[in-house]
């Protein structure tokens, strides 16, 4: 038993309803736990002044500058003793799951074990960054906790300028989308970086995401300084039995609203399936037995809508493989930016590919470790220096992939020109 | 103390060995999928094996004896393997078709609703608020829970013209991310500057350093070093306040509540696009937030019944346009909404192409 629960009128009004309430929660802890209570007392204060009163410090674990989210409460009396003393210590440990966030029950009832032993018993699945999060612990018990989650095969995620805990898609494991082994990529490259990640020292924060096709479903391209986003470069794959199968059950006024106009390049025609195309870049997929729909793989730009509709009758091609898109981030400074593109295709299957895949992360790294001013992200840092200066940093060559038009204005000095030519027959004679 | 223990630098740890053994079996190697109905997922392998996939809402900050029913169900109605989605819904995994019914019936009994595939309205991605953030200007959970009670029946259904995605975030950093619909804090008074406390806590060159239109300077204040705000300068994004505490931006009546619409990160169709502002000033009104649920119900509503299949929110206003998505959902048109931002005059229509 613990001290009684205080009056929360506020958040007892969050228990009612259809979705499942986190006040219910904080109240079942909050019966064998005092920092509970003192939690519902806390946060009911903010409800009702809509103030918040956590204050930031230092608290860590040991051999690691980063990873824990320190918070003292700010709301005190006259003699600056704690109103809900219990939770006057209330940290954070951002714990990074496996890729994809997958659990068996065992481990996850490990994890609420070691956390009702040393923390508050609430934990966060997950934060947006894809951090577990376990919320709730007194300065005391914070390395306890992290000792045994890291003795459970765990490790402390990113805080602060660092290199932070990253996601990837369900991806390979249970999609058909899938251009790449997301979790793999991810596991490599961010196991590459601990150091960065648990001794913070960059600029600022640097995240890397992975989603395994240009639906991008952990968001990529605006939430992440280095997108990798599987895509591939040959035809479409087609089947026939299901494109009929599809035809079937949704009919013409579908195929023609929904697939064939919504394709932003118009790369999608309606056509009788003895005039179908036999000339490489073309795709076509059989409706019935007269007509088919044919795609012009060339104007195609991977955007997935028709492959979403048309789930197995159309799927990514079979040469598949990346594209990395540097430089999305959130607000902060200068308005968000997206990722922009980078390396517009690469192969991600030997051992090698990784290799060159670490190479690239490891570059832009460095890079942005040498080059961007104090609390600039590598999207800001790139606005400022320009994406030729970036690109030339980390040792990439320009490709027509990676603008939307080219330049609509004179300002610049082109004494170079020549010289630019010239690399620019180069690298076409070397792709060659 | 005893001696301190080094840490294993582990990192992430491999996600095989907590796959279902269907995944880990066909990992890579999908063919295909349905949805058998709203919250269930079926996928098929080119091996052709099969896989269900129940999708339920979860309160996403849990406390242990929530974490523990649901792995109760997962032993009992599925197969011990569970998953996360990236705006904290939980997946259960079955072998059978016959499983999910009643693994469906045992997550309603315990209270999960089971929904968020395809195109229906999922659960909000949020952050920490008054509950674990230090610089808060409302609360995030809470805001998530009212919300999610309002939305619940488009959460359980598909009947959006494709899927819906939310998200909040307590403060103008935005953690929450880019969404359809984004709910974010406002604030619309520059801060109150403790000058007590500036000279013990605050960086001042950081602080400076901070501010995205150069509105703070070093200054004396009774003869202590502080800082000064030009008033007519600050945009009040509060981007100051964490590293100087003491420079007050959340305040109860001034820090309002925006909405942002139009944020889709998906490159389906149209290219990806940041969420844009339609509506500000509204109450941050706890513990239910009355005024906010009501604009964004009645965007969805107006979304539902205008857009047509496929077309997310950002692909519907494409095709009508602003003037109309403003005349549709009601909401005022203001100076406000006309950005003067870095790179803004790409924002203006350099056409003559208007809808009457
Ligand atoms: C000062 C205190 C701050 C607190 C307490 C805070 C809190 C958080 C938390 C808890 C998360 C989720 C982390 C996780 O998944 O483990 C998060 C994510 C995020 N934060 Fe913050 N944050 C702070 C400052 C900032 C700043 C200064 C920025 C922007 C420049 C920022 C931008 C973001 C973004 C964009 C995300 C989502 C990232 C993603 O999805 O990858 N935050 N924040
Ligand atoms: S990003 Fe693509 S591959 Fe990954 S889960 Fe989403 S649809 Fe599947
Ligand atoms: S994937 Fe290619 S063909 Fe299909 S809709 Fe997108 S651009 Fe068009
Ligand atoms: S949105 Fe702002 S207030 Fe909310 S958790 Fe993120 S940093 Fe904190
Ligand atoms: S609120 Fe923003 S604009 Fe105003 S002084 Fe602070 S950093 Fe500058």
């Amino acid at each position: 038993m613990s001290k009684p629960l205080p009056e929360t009128p506020m958040l007892d009004q969050l228990e009612s309803g259809p979705w499942p309430s986190f006040v219910t929660g904080l109240k079942r802890l909050a019966k064998d736990n005092d920092m509970m209570v003192d939690l519902l007392g806390q946060l009911e204060t903010s409800y009702k002044t809509k103030k918040g009163y956590w204050k930031g410090g230092t608290v860590g674990v040991f051999g690691y500058g980063g990873g824990v989210i320190p918070r003292f409460t700010e709301l005190k009396d006259e003699n600056d003793k704690p109103l809900f003393p219990a939770a006057a210590e209330f940290h954070t440990l951002r714990i990074q799951p496996a890729a994809g966030m997958h659990y068996t029950t065992d481990l996850l009832r490990k994890m609420c074990d070691v956390w009702e032993r040393h923390g508050s018993g609430l934990i966060a699945f997950h934060g947006q960054s894809g951090d577990i999060m376990f919320q709730g612990a007194t300065t005391a018990n914070v390395q306890p906790a992290f000792d045994e989650l890291n003795e459970m095969g765990f490790d402390l995620g990113g805080a602060g300028p660092a290199v932070r805990t990253s996601m990837a898609c369900v991806g390979a494991a249970r999609c058909e989308q899938s251009c790449y082994d997301e979790a793999r990529a991810l596991r490599t490259v961010v196991n590459t970086f601990l150091d960065d990640m648990h001794r913070p020292a960059l600029p600022y924060k640097f995240k890397f995401k992975f989603s395994g096709c240009p639906n991008d479903c952990v968001n990529s391209i605006q939430r992440s300084d280095m997108a990798v986003i599987g895509t591939w470069r040959d035809n479409i794959q087609t089947d026939d039995a299901l494109g009929k199968a599809w035809f079937a059950k949704h009919g013409a006024k579908e195929l023609v609203n929904d697939v064939i106009s919504r394709c932003p390049t118009k790369a999608i025609t309606l056509v009788d399936t003895k005039d179908v195309s036999k000339a490489e870049g073309i795709s076509s997929v059989a409706l019935n037995g007269t007509q088919s729909l044919e795609i012009s793989n060339h104007d195609c730009v991977r955007c997935m809508h028709c492959v979403n509709v048309m789930t197995g009758a159309l799927a990514p091609g079979k040469d598949k493989g990346v594209t990395i898109l540097i430089g999305g981030k959130s607000v902060l400074k200068i308005g968000a930016t997206m990722g922009t593109v980078v390396i517009p295709f690469m192969k991600l299957e030997s051992d090698e590919d990784y290799e060159r895949l670490v190479e690239i992360a490891q570059n832009t790294i460095d890079f942005f470790a040498e080059n961007a001013l104090e609390h600039e992200r590598t999207g800001e840092m790139i606005d400022r220096i320009g994406l030729v200066n970036f690109l030339e940093g980390i040792g990439v060559d320009v490709d027509p992939n990676m603008i939307l038009h080219p330049r609509s204005n004179p300002y610049v000095r082109m004494d170079g020109w020549d010289e630019e030519v010239e690399k620019a027959n180069e690298r076409k004679a070397r792709a060659a | 103390m005893s001696e301190m223990r080094d840490p294993i630098e582990s990192g992430v740890p491999d996600h095989v060995q907590y796959l279902h053994p269907l995944m880990k079996k066909n990992y890579g190697s999908w063919k295909r999928h349905d949805r058998p109905r709203p919250g269930v997922l079926h996928h098929v392998a080119n091996s052709g094996d099969e896989i269900w996939t129940v999708r339920a809402g979860t309160q996403r900050q849990m406390d242990v004896y929530t974490v523990r029913t649901l792995c109760d169900i997962a032993d009992k109605f599925a197969e011990g393997h569970v998953r996360f989605t990236t705006r904290s819904n939980i997946e259960f995994m079955v072998s059978a078709e016959s499983k999910v019914a009643p693994l469906i019936e045992a997550l309603g009994k315990a209270g999960f609703p089971v929904g968020g595939t395809g195109n229906s309205v999922s659960m909000i991605s949020h952050t920490q608020g008054w509950l674990h953030c230090d610089i808060p200007g409302t609360d995030a959970s809470g805001v998530v829970k009212a919300l999610m009670d309002e939305l619940h029946s488009e959460f359980i259904k598909e009947e959006m013209p494709n899927r819906v995605k939310l998200s909040t975030s307590c403060c103008e950093i935005n953690c929450g991310g880019q969404a359809d619909i984004a709910i974010v804090v406002q604030h619309t008074k520059p801060p109150k500057i403790n000058h007590d406390l500036v000279a013990n806590v605050c960086e001042r060159p950081t602080v400076v350093a901070r501010c995205p239109v150069a509105a703070i300077r070093p200054a004396l204040v009774n003869g202590k070093p502080s800082l000064e705000v030009d008033e007519a300068k600050c945009i009040c994004c509060g981007a100051c306040f964490p590293p100087c505490p003491p420079m007050q931006i959340n305040d109860p009546e001034h820090s309002k509540i925006a909405i942002w619409v139009g944020g889709k990160n998906s490159n389906a169709r149209i290219r990806p696009t940041f969420h844009k502002l339609v509506m500000s000033g509204l109450p941050n009104n706890a513990p239910r937030w009355p005024e906010v649920a009501a604009v964004v119900k009645n965007i969805l509503k107006v979304y539902k019944e205008d857009a047509r299949s496929w077309e997310r929110l950002s692909d519907w206003v494409e095709r009508i346009g602003w003037p109309q998505f403003f005349e549709k959902t009601g909401l005022p048109f203001t100076k406000f909404h006309i950005d003067d931002w870095r790179g803004s005059r790409a924002t203006l229509n350099a056409s003559t192409h208007i809808r009457f």
